[in-house]
């Protein structure tokens, strides 16, 4: 079974508006909460980064499963968990800026690491969210 | 924290009206809509970083910029959601061809931020 495309080209809802927005702060608070309990990084491996993105890939993988596939949930879970929380909770500039910064600090051996494995990582997350998803959660009964 | 909020509150709902645009008027298999978050919101950070370093912008706005706007701006989850679905789809040059615009532009584009304001 492939992955289904996601369908965007409905028309705008002020409830998913609202959704996306709320979820959007949700996700950027918790990040910014685990960042700051992980304190700066700017001399090594940006683990705060690097755990919100292999996680909230490996969460969205099994979210759209359920969601998408399963037609399961509530009408707002994808845009409020998906586009809104896990969305914002991931970052990929955060990803870029560390990256770049390591270059600078002429440590070019773990920025290479750093880039490689957050998306390694990530994609080998988001496989087990989307298998674990398929295995555990059945089909909606019509 | 507020303005991490509220930055983040702009930067989702910025993220989906894209996705949304592209999905309506430019209806592709490529997920380019993602790919101009991400380098837009990395170039955007990269800036902001460089901004705040040299104190020329206060450090609440900057994280609610950074942190908040960027950072909800700019997704992975989807990248690699998306990656998985073109894999699963065997368009594997699409795939490859995502991965290395986004992983390889946003390091750029956030090294154009900082330098432009470093």
């Amino acid at each position: 079974m492939q992955v289904p495309t996601a369908r965007r080209d409905g028309p705008l809802q002020a409830d998913v508006l609202l959704a996306v927005a709320l979820g959007g702060a949700v996700g950027a608070l918790l990040r910014y909460a685990l960042g700051r309990l992980t304190g700066p990084s700017e001399q090594g491996w940006p683990w705060a980064t690097f755990a919100e993105n292999l996680s909230g890939s490996l969460l969205l993988g099994a979210l759209l499963v359920v969601v998408v596939e399963r037609g399961r949930g509530h009408r707002l879970a994808r845009a409020f968990l998906g586009v809104g929380v896990l969305g914002s909770f991931t970052t990929m500039s955060a990803y870029g800026l560390e990256t770049q910064q390591l270059l600078l600090a002429d440590r070019p051996a773990l920025a290479a690491a750093y880039a490689g494995c957050t998306l390694v990582g990530a994609l080998l997350a988001v496989l087990l969210g989307v298998r674990a998803a398929r295995g555990l959660v059945p089909q909606k009964e019509p | 924290m507020l303005l991490v909020a509220l930055g983040a509150a702009l930067g989702a709902l910025a993220r989906h009206l894209t996705q949304h645009v592209v999905a309506t008027r430019r209806p592709s298999t490529f997920p380019w809509a993602v790919l101009a978050v991400n380098l837009v919101g990395s170039l955007l950070l990269g800036a902001v970083f460089a901004a705040a370093q040299d104190g020329g912008l206060p450090e609440g706005l900057a994280t609610g910029i950074g942190v908040g706007f960027c950072g909800a701006l700019t997704t992975y989850s989807t990248f690699s959601y998306d990656t998985l679905r073109l894999v699963e789809e065997r368009a594997y040059a699409l795939a490859a061809t995502s991965v290395v615009l986004n992983v390889v532009g946003s390091v750029l584009a956030a090294a154009a931020g900082w330098a432009l304001l470093a």
